[in-house]
């Protein structure tokens, strides 16, 4: 599975970078979205990843039983979307307020730091 | 040793208290600081002079082979002594010259450390530790040199110097570390020890010239010297100091003190004789040419130097001599008649000797120095000058490579130098007196001192050469030959060449002195040739530098977001796609084991993704963002990770919402690039995304170290008591993480609520309090309307002006 979700990932990322490299903030922020969805995909692509077996361990044990999914990738990518999120949230209030100042939604129009 | 060479660095920095206390009598008591360590050196003189060394050990950074060890031998002793015992002079000096100068408490800060430096350099034994003190001579060098920092060209003079020294200290460090490299030590003792190794190492040329890069620009060797003389522009005590007696001399000092591990090989022989012989002509030649006194003592230093570095190409028996004498002769003299020659200026007001005559009324005991300071210059008997001049005639007639041209070098050089001697120790004193900006009287005694202890100091050791001169030179000489050498000076050789030679450019020297006047007329058509040398490369190079600067910078940061991420894409495409390449072996995995629903899932995800991209309309991009999160969170689910899972569509939820809250507040999609413009695009992002699928596919191979995952899964119920062991590690394992997550969103939620609510421009009523915490004060309600006003006026202007037609057509739009 692993290299098809290579494939993903790459194409994520270049859409992620297509959409950053427009001159629209709207489109800027899609880029961003894209982005942080290609980097969480990534790092769980490349632990490699494995079908059925969550990393849980059943109740009175003490070990899992078996081989389970490696936890650690899983837990940054968990911390990587809830910042992901705020990131957004910021971004997204952020063009809006520079929206309603500038009046333009053209990134080549907010070059100056006077208005 | 150490403790006592290094607090030097303390008392400058008390300095400035205390000159507040002391005034312009300070000189006096700081110069006890050198004159006891220079007790302290002359201490150490009956034991180096019996033949043996002293070694303080002291480890600094053992790990890196870092030492403060210091070592005294001939060599170092030799410096030491000079660079402490005139720097006590200096000091006080330094008091009445700049008497009443509102920043001298500065001055005594940069010139006490200065001194430290130079003594570091000198003593050092540890090669890193030796460029670190090398390195701070030229930074005090500059801060010296702009002492005068409202003068322009003080300025621009001070960074000439730097930039020359310091560029020549970087390759210097290059060399430093690859003679390390081969000898295998950075302790010089040890390296020295390694001469046979070192000079048969396939490496050895061109860490030699990385060395010699370094110590050239430092000592101003030719093509290097034009920055020495445009240091004049330093005060004058700096110019006796730094720029005549010791720290130009550094690079002679490292030339001197590596030879016995470097030198006297072909190459060695050939770079330092001839570059040193050219140095020697153009500076005696350059000197002739000034007016400026302190331009001609400079000169004058140039063509010392570049002696120096010739008597150390030489390397023989007599060559060895020759330099330690010279070394010691020239900064006695040297230091004096430049510490005369500042008297001369601060009492008459001009620097210019044409305008100078008869002082000799008025300032007899500088006349009176000045006298034997300029004899030993010249190098007349009985002073010490003359004694070194014949160890220098001596050692050139028996050069072992290039012997007429340094032969005749040397002559001319020396008939010009004489001439030079007059005309700055003689000429100002004789003849009638002159007219000068000021109404000239004797120097004040802290004037006075340096140089009537430097000029005996030569006429003793002249006179008197088994006093301390031989010994003194002896010491050197053994030092920088690196094997024991006799030496018992002697004013009288009987009748040979050499004393043939000093008579002929005795007699020489003094018809140019005679005819000095049509001398220099003469020499004038040869300007527009001196223009363009060394110095017009090293303007040429500056203004290469700042035109490279501002053409790499247009081209890499012309202020627009989308370029910068454009040239930093490439950058990592180009070295992160290199080193891919060069050092890994991609393995296809083409056993796929993929099940229909993925398949399914992948291809839903990359459409949607490629919809969003290319839509037109805004839900459509923001429906198709919403499909691609969902789409991400299944295949969480589907491959183990149902946390992922489910915070990525609660996330996802939540984004969606939010989008089409604000998104549609905004105008619409517009096409804004041209065709060209969206092709490179997609061609930077291809790449970029292609290269991104290569690293993922290799990195699955690839293990750089062992997981840390292990001891997580064993012992999350055990240790921590949790069964999703995710969540351990989030809140356990990784417990102060999260932490800083929290902080981060809490941070994000802030900007994102004051955004929202504090909205004074729309909405000035509902939130005056909160408007005026993020409004400066003088944008009140009432002045509102106007500052509005402007800016519409501002946007108006600038898209009339800048913008392209389709974007004011869109701006229009987003306004109705």
């Amino acid at each position: 599975m692993e290299p098809i979700l290579a494939i993903v990932v790459g194409i994520l990322y270049a859409s992620a970078i297509y959409m950053m490299l427009r001159r629209s903030i709207v489109k800027l922020v899609i880029g961003l979205m894209l982005l942080s969805n290609a980097a969480n995909l990534l790092i769980f692509a490349a632990a490699g990843v494995q079908r059925g077996a969550p990393p849980l361990i059943p109740i009175g044990a003490m070990q899992p039983e078996g081989l389970v999914a490696d936890p650690l990738p899983q837990a940054l990518i968990l911390t990587a979307i809830v910042i992901a999120f705020g990131v957004l949230a910021f971004a997204v209030v952020l063009i809006h307020r520079a929206y309603e100042v500038v009046n333009a939604d053209d990134l080549d129009k907010m070059k100056d730091t006077d208005t | 040793m150490q403790f006592a060479v290094l607090s030097g660095f303390l008392l400058a920095a008390l300095t400035p208290w205390l000159s507040g206390i002391f005034q312009h009598r300070i000189g006096w008591l700081l110069a006890l600081f050198p004159a006891s360590l220079t007790v302290m050196f002359l201490g150490y003189l009956p034991e180096v002079m019996a033949g043996s060394t002293a070694v303080f050990e002291y480890a600094w950074i053992p790990g890196m082979d870092i030492s403060l060890t210091f070592f005294i031998d001939g060599l170092s002793l030799l410096f030491a002594l000079l660079i402490s015992g005139i720097g006590t002079f200096i000091l006080i000096y330094a008091g009445g010259y700049l008497q009443g100068h509102p920043d001298l408490g500065r001055f005594y800060v940069i010139m006490l450390s200065f001194m430290v430096s130079m003594l570091g350099l000198v003593l050092s034994d540890n090669l890193i530790t030796l460029f670190v003190f090398w390195e701070l001579t030229s930074i005090t060098s500059y801060m010296l040199i702009g002492f005068n920092h409202t003068s322009a060209d003080a300025r621009k003079a001070a960074l000439q110097g730097l930039i020359v020294t310091v560029g020549g200290g970087l390759a210097l460090l290059a060399g430093m570390v690859m003679l390390a490299g081969i000898g295998g030590s950075y302790s010089i003792q040890e390296l020295l020890q390694e001469g046979d190794l070192i000079r048969e190492h396939g490496l050895y040329l061109p860490m030699l010239l990385c060395i010699l890069a370094g110590t050239f620009t430092k000592s101003a060797q030719f093509p290097f010297h034009f920055w020495l003389p445009n240091a004049m522009a330093a005060p004058t005590p700096v110019s006796a100091y730094l720029h005549s007696a010791t720290m130009v001399k550094a690079g002679v000092y490292l030339m001197a003190r590596l030879h016995p591990g470097l030198g006297g090989t072909e190459a060695w022989i050939l770079i330092l004789s001839l570059f040193g012989a050219v140095t020697m002509f153009v500076g005696a030649f350059m000197a002739i040419r000034s007016t400026n006194i302190k331009k001609l003592l400079a000169y004058s230093t140039v063509m010392a130097l570049g002696t120096l570095t010739m008597l150390l190409g030489i390397g023989t028996e007599k060559a060895m001599m020759a330099f330690a004498a010279f070394l010691l002769a020239h900064s006695l003299y040297k230091g004096a008649l430049f510490m005369l020659a500042g008297a001369l200026d601060h009492e008459t007001g001009t620097k210019d000797v044409t305008v100078l005559g008869g002082l000799r009324r008025k300032m007899p005991v500088t006349a009176l120095v000045s006298l034997i300071a300029g004899l030993s210059l010249a190098g007349v008997p009985p002073l010490f000058g003359f004694v070194a001049k014949e160890l220098m005639f001596e050692a050139v007639i028996a050069a072992p490579a290039l012997r007429w041209l340094v032969i005749l070098l040397a002559l001319t050089a020396s008939m010009m130098v004489i001439a030079v001697a007059a005309i700055v120790a003689l000429k100002p004193f004789i003849g009638p007196l002159k007219a000068t900006p000021k109404a000239p009287h004797e120097a004040p005694l802290s004037m006075l001192a340096g140089p009537v202890v430097l000029a005996t100091l030569s006429l003793m050791f002249g006179l008197l050469p088994w006093f301390a001169g031989s010994a003194l030179v002896q010491a050197g000489a053994s030092a920088v030959g690196g094997y024991p050498i006799e030496v018992s000076l002697s004013l009288w050789h009987g009748f040979n060449l050499p004393l043939l030679m000093s008579f002929i450019s005795l007699l020489v020297g003094a018809a140019i002195y005679h005819y000095w006047d049509s001398f220099r007329s003469r020499l004038q058509p040869l300007d527009p040739m001196i223009a363009k040398g060394p110095e017009a490369g090293y303007f040429k190079m500056m203004d290469g530098l700042v035109w490279f600067a501002d053409w790499q910078t247009r081209i890499l940061q012309d202020g627009s977001m989308r370029h910068y991420l454009r040239v930093i894409l490439l950058t990592f495409v180009a070295l992160t796609g290199y080193t891919l390449i060069a050092r890994y072996e991609l393995q296809w995995h083409w056993s796929l084991d993929v099940q229909l629903h993925e398949l399914i899932i992948a291809f839903l995800l990359v459409a949607s993704a490629l919809v969003a991209c290319f839509t037109r309309s805004r839900l459509g991009a923001v429906a198709s963002m919403g499909v691609v999160g969902f789409s991400v969170a299944l295949m969480f689910i589907l491959f183990s990770a149902p946390d992922l899972g489910i915070t990525q569509i609660l996330v996802e939820t939540l984004t969606v919402i939010l989008l089409v809250l604000v998104l549609f507040r905004l105008p619409g999609f517009v096409s804004l690039s041209s065709p060209g413009e969206r092709f490179r695009d997609v061609l930077v992002a291809g790449i970029t995304g292609i290269l991104m699928t290569l690293l993922v596919m290799i990195t699955i191979d690839v293990q750089f170290f062992p997981s840390i995952s292990g001891y997580m899964i064993e012992n999350s119920q055990p240790l921590a008591y949790g069964r999703n062991i995710v969540n351990v590690i989030l809140v356990d394992y990784r417990a102060l993480d999260t932490l800083g997550e929290i902080f981060v969103l809490a941070l994000a939620a802030m900007g994102v609520y004051a955004m929202i609510k504090f909205h004074p421009e729309t909405d000035p009523g509902a939130n005056k309090l909160a408007g005026t915490l993020i409004l400066p004060p003088k944008v009140l309600p009432p002045q509102r309307k106007d500052v509005n006003g402007n800016q519409d006026l501002e946007l108006q202007d600038r898209m009339d002006t800048g913008d392209s037609a389709s974007s004011e057509d869109e701006t229009r739009r987003g306004d109705a």
